[in-house]
Protein backbone atom coordinates (compact mmCIF):
# COMPACT_ATOMS: atom_id res chain seq x y z
CA UNK A 1 0.00 0.00 0.00
CA UNK A 2 1.47 3.64 -0.74
CA UNK A 3 1.92 6.05 2.10
CA UNK A 4 1.47 9.03 -0.94
CA UNK A 5 -2.13 10.51 -0.79
CA UNK A 6 -2.05 12.59 -3.94
CA UNK A 7 -4.19 15.82 -4.49
CA UNK A 8 -7.29 15.22 -6.28
CA UNK A 9 -8.98 18.08 -7.35
CA UNK A 10 -12.84 17.44 -6.30
CA UNK A 11 -15.15 17.60 -9.65
CA UNK A 12 -18.37 16.92 -7.19
CA UNK A 13 -21.16 19.71 -8.30
CA UNK A 14 -18.47 21.01 -10.71
CA UNK A 15 -21.18 22.49 -13.18
CA UNK A 16 -23.33 24.36 -10.16
CA UNK A 17 -20.40 26.56 -10.24
CA UNK A 18 -20.87 28.43 -13.73
CA UNK A 19 -24.57 29.33 -15.02
CA UNK A 20 -23.09 28.84 -18.51
CA UNK A 21 -22.32 24.88 -16.92
CA UNK A 22 -25.50 25.12 -15.94
CA UNK A 23 -27.21 25.86 -19.01
CA UNK A 24 -25.16 23.08 -20.84
CA UNK A 25 -26.17 20.36 -18.08
CA UNK A 26 -29.58 21.60 -18.83
CA UNK A 27 -29.35 21.17 -22.37
CA UNK A 28 -27.97 17.56 -21.56
CA UNK A 29 -30.73 16.08 -20.08
CA UNK A 30 -33.22 17.29 -22.44
CA UNK A 31 -32.21 14.18 -23.29
CA UNK A 32 -33.99 12.20 -21.20
CA UNK A 33 -37.29 14.17 -22.23
CA UNK A 34 -36.39 13.26 -25.06
CA UNK A 35 -36.36 9.63 -24.67
CA UNK A 36 -40.13 10.06 -22.22
CA UNK A 37 -42.01 11.31 -25.29
CA UNK A 38 -40.84 8.37 -27.50
CA UNK A 39 -41.88 6.01 -24.85
CA UNK A 40 -45.21 7.73 -24.40
CA UNK A 41 -45.80 7.25 -28.53
CA UNK A 42 -44.16 4.23 -28.44
CA UNK A 43 -47.21 2.87 -25.86
CA UNK A 44 -49.90 4.71 -28.02
CA UNK A 45 -48.38 2.83 -30.74
CA UNK A 46 -48.90 -0.21 -28.81
CA UNK A 47 -52.46 0.75 -27.51
CA UNK A 48 -53.38 1.38 -30.96
CA UNK A 49 -52.49 -2.31 -32.67
CA UNK A 50 -54.59 -3.48 -29.55
CA UNK A 51 -58.04 -1.80 -30.92
CA UNK A 52 -59.85 0.94 -30.39
CA UNK A 53 -61.09 0.34 -26.57
CA UNK A 54 -57.28 0.00 -25.56
CA UNK A 55 -56.71 3.24 -27.67
CA UNK A 56 -58.82 5.19 -26.42
CA UNK A 57 -57.99 4.72 -22.97
CA UNK A 58 -54.74 5.88 -23.80
CA UNK A 59 -56.03 9.05 -25.31
CA UNK A 60 -58.00 9.47 -22.31
CA UNK A 61 -54.91 9.00 -19.92
CA UNK A 62 -53.63 11.93 -22.18
CA UNK A 63 -56.53 14.24 -20.63
CA UNK A 64 -56.26 13.92 -17.23
CA UNK A 65 -54.80 17.15 -15.96
CA UNK A 66 -51.57 15.74 -14.16
CA UNK A 67 -50.65 14.70 -17.59
CA UNK A 68 -51.72 17.97 -19.35
CA UNK A 69 -49.37 19.64 -17.11
CA UNK A 70 -46.11 17.42 -17.23
CA UNK A 71 -46.76 17.91 -20.70
CA UNK A 72 -46.32 21.28 -20.46
CA UNK A 73 -43.11 20.56 -18.70
CA UNK A 74 -42.02 18.36 -21.72
CA UNK A 75 -42.77 21.06 -24.04
CA UNK A 76 -40.55 23.79 -22.14
CA UNK A 77 -38.06 20.88 -22.37
CA UNK A 78 -38.39 20.30 -25.87
CA UNK A 79 -38.40 23.71 -27.09
CA UNK A 80 -34.98 23.87 -24.97
CA UNK A 81 -33.52 21.04 -26.85
CA UNK A 82 -34.82 22.55 -30.41
CA UNK A 83 -33.05 25.85 -29.32
CA UNK A 84 -29.38 24.47 -28.41
CA UNK A 85 -29.52 22.24 -30.83
CA UNK A 86 -29.42 24.56 -33.56
CA UNK A 87 -27.70 26.92 -31.15
CA UNK A 88 -24.63 24.70 -31.08
CA UNK A 89 -24.58 23.37 -34.86
CA UNK A 90 -22.07 25.69 -35.98
CA UNK A 91 -19.53 24.17 -33.12
CA UNK A 92 -20.43 20.74 -34.29
CA UNK A 93 -19.84 21.47 -38.11
CA UNK A 94 -16.55 21.78 -39.90
CA UNK A 95 -16.09 25.41 -41.41
CA UNK A 96 -18.65 25.89 -44.36
CA UNK A 97 -17.34 28.57 -47.04
CA UNK A 98 -19.67 30.16 -49.46
CA UNK A 99 -16.82 31.64 -52.13
CA UNK A 100 -14.09 32.37 -49.84
CA UNK A 101 -15.82 33.70 -47.07
CA UNK A 102 -16.62 31.47 -43.98
CA UNK A 103 -20.26 31.19 -43.59
CA UNK A 104 -21.48 33.12 -40.22
CA UNK A 105 -22.33 30.48 -37.47
CA UNK A 106 -25.04 32.64 -36.35
CA UNK A 107 -26.60 32.59 -39.87
CA UNK A 108 -26.65 28.24 -39.69
CA UNK A 109 -28.22 28.52 -36.21
CA UNK A 110 -30.80 30.76 -37.55
CA UNK A 111 -31.65 28.62 -40.59
CA UNK A 112 -32.74 25.81 -38.07
CA UNK A 113 -34.67 27.47 -35.57
CA UNK A 114 -36.56 28.72 -38.90
CA UNK A 115 -36.65 25.32 -40.14
CA UNK A 116 -38.30 24.07 -36.65
CA UNK A 117 -40.55 27.42 -37.04
CA UNK A 118 -42.00 25.96 -40.85
CA UNK A 119 -41.99 22.62 -40.16
CA UNK A 120 -43.80 23.06 -36.85
CA UNK A 121 -46.31 25.44 -38.70
CA UNK A 122 -46.79 22.91 -41.58
CA UNK A 123 -47.56 20.17 -39.11
CA UNK A 124 -49.76 21.57 -36.74
CA UNK A 125 -52.05 22.66 -39.88
CA UNK A 126 -51.83 19.29 -41.35
CA UNK A 127 -53.18 18.08 -38.36
CA UNK A 128 -55.67 20.74 -37.74
CA UNK A 129 -57.12 21.41 -41.39
CA UNK A 130 -55.97 18.43 -43.60
CA UNK A 131 -56.00 15.44 -41.80
CA UNK A 132 -53.19 13.00 -41.52
CA UNK B 1 -7.17 -2.70 -35.70
CA UNK B 2 -10.18 -2.60 -34.89
CA UNK B 3 -13.08 0.09 -36.19
CA UNK B 4 -14.97 2.08 -33.87
CA UNK B 5 -18.16 1.55 -33.66
CA UNK B 6 -18.70 5.63 -32.79
CA UNK B 7 -19.43 6.69 -35.74
CA UNK B 8 -22.44 4.78 -35.96
CA UNK B 9 -23.88 5.97 -33.04
CA UNK B 10 -23.48 9.48 -33.30
CA UNK B 11 -24.94 9.41 -36.90
CA UNK B 12 -28.28 8.38 -34.78
CA UNK B 13 -27.54 10.60 -32.00
CA UNK B 14 -27.46 13.38 -34.90
CA UNK B 15 -30.32 12.39 -37.04
CA UNK B 16 -32.88 11.96 -33.62
CA UNK B 17 -31.32 15.48 -32.96
CA UNK B 18 -32.07 17.26 -35.92
CA UNK B 19 -35.42 15.48 -36.01
CA UNK B 20 -36.21 15.98 -32.18
CA UNK B 21 -35.25 19.93 -32.92
CA UNK B 22 -37.52 20.00 -35.85
CA UNK B 23 -40.72 17.95 -34.94
CA UNK B 24 -40.27 17.54 -31.19
CA UNK B 25 -41.98 20.98 -29.68
CA UNK B 26 -44.53 20.54 -32.13
CA UNK B 27 -45.47 17.05 -31.53
CA UNK B 28 -45.87 17.38 -27.44
CA UNK B 29 -47.95 20.43 -28.48
CA UNK B 30 -50.36 18.59 -30.41
CA UNK B 31 -50.21 15.01 -28.87
CA UNK B 32 -50.15 15.97 -25.16
CA UNK B 33 -51.65 19.27 -25.02
CA UNK B 34 -53.92 20.74 -28.17
CA UNK B 35 -55.76 17.42 -28.55
CA UNK B 36 -56.31 16.66 -25.05
CA UNK B 37 -57.80 19.48 -24.26
CA UNK B 38 -59.26 20.98 -27.40
CA UNK B 39 -57.43 24.14 -27.30
CA UNK B 40 -56.41 24.72 -31.08
CA UNK B 41 -57.19 21.68 -32.37
CA UNK B 42 -60.74 19.52 -32.74
CA UNK B 43 -61.06 16.90 -30.11
CA UNK B 44 -60.83 14.26 -32.91
CA UNK B 45 -57.99 15.56 -34.24
CA UNK B 46 -56.34 12.60 -32.67
CA UNK B 47 -59.44 9.75 -32.91
CA UNK B 48 -59.04 5.99 -33.26
CA UNK B 49 -60.15 6.06 -37.01
CA UNK B 50 -57.94 8.58 -38.01
CA UNK B 51 -54.84 7.74 -36.17
CA UNK B 52 -55.43 4.36 -37.21
CA UNK B 53 -55.52 5.08 -41.00
CA UNK B 54 -52.43 7.11 -40.51
CA UNK B 55 -50.69 4.17 -38.73
CA UNK B 56 -51.89 1.75 -41.80
CA UNK B 57 -49.97 4.00 -44.44
CA UNK B 58 -46.53 3.26 -45.75
CA UNK B 59 -45.91 7.31 -44.97
CA UNK B 60 -47.66 7.06 -41.39
CA UNK B 61 -45.29 3.85 -40.47
CA UNK B 62 -41.93 5.58 -41.44
CA UNK B 63 -42.78 9.15 -39.57
CA UNK B 64 -43.96 6.71 -36.58
CA UNK B 65 -40.48 4.41 -36.60
CA UNK B 66 -38.36 7.50 -37.50
CA UNK B 67 -39.59 9.60 -34.72
CA UNK B 68 -39.66 6.96 -31.84
CA UNK B 69 -36.41 4.79 -32.80
CA UNK B 70 -34.29 8.40 -33.44
CA UNK B 71 -35.52 9.84 -30.48
CA UNK B 72 -34.02 6.55 -28.14
CA UNK B 73 -31.38 6.64 -29.91
CA UNK B 74 -30.68 10.21 -29.63
CA UNK B 75 -31.35 10.16 -25.69
CA UNK B 76 -29.44 6.85 -25.18
CA UNK B 77 -25.99 8.15 -26.49
CA UNK B 78 -26.62 11.74 -24.56
CA UNK B 79 -27.94 10.03 -21.37
CA UNK B 80 -24.40 7.95 -21.61
CA UNK B 81 -22.22 10.80 -22.24
CA UNK B 82 -24.00 12.75 -19.59
CA UNK B 83 -23.72 10.37 -16.89
CA UNK B 84 -20.04 11.24 -17.26
CA UNK B 85 -20.47 14.72 -16.21
CA UNK B 86 -22.57 14.20 -13.52
CA UNK B 87 -19.67 12.23 -11.73
CA UNK B 88 -21.08 8.68 -12.85
CA UNK B 89 -18.42 7.00 -14.97
CA UNK B 90 -20.62 4.18 -16.72
CA UNK B 91 -19.08 0.98 -17.73
CA UNK B 92 -19.88 -1.36 -20.66
CA UNK B 93 -22.92 -2.36 -18.84
CA UNK B 94 -24.65 0.82 -18.88
CA UNK B 95 -24.13 1.06 -22.21
CA UNK B 96 -25.17 -1.88 -23.40
CA UNK B 97 -28.28 -0.89 -21.09
CA UNK B 98 -29.27 2.31 -22.76
CA UNK B 99 -28.05 1.43 -26.35
CA UNK B 100 -30.10 -2.06 -26.05
CA UNK B 101 -33.21 -0.14 -24.59
CA UNK B 102 -33.17 2.35 -27.72
CA UNK B 103 -32.59 -1.36 -29.88
CA UNK B 104 -35.56 -2.68 -27.66
CA UNK B 105 -37.82 0.30 -28.45
CA UNK B 106 -36.64 0.72 -32.08
CA UNK B 107 -37.75 -3.65 -32.42
CA UNK B 108 -41.38 -2.99 -30.45
CA UNK B 109 -41.88 0.56 -32.56
CA UNK B 110 -41.25 -1.32 -35.80
CA UNK B 111 -42.70 -4.87 -34.79
CA UNK B 112 -46.06 -3.03 -33.91
CA UNK B 113 -46.25 -1.06 -37.12
CA UNK B 114 -46.54 -4.49 -38.42
CA UNK B 115 -48.61 -5.87 -36.84
CA UNK B 116 -50.99 -2.91 -37.10
CA UNK B 117 -50.87 -3.93 -41.26
CA UNK B 118 -52.50 -1.87 -44.07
Amino acid sequence: MSARKPYVRPMAGWWRRNPYYVRYMIMEATSVIVAIYAVILLIGVWRLSQGQVPYEMWLNSLRQPLAVVFHGFLLLAMCYHAYTWWKVLPKTLPLIHFGDKPVPGLLLSTAGWTATLVASAAIYATVRWCGL
Amino acid sequence: MKRSNAPIFWSLFGAGGVLSALVGPVLVFITGIAAPTGVGMPPAALAYSRVLGFAQSFGGKAALFAVIALFLWHAAHRIYHCLHDFGAHPGTATKVLLYGSAFAGSVAAAWLLLAIGR
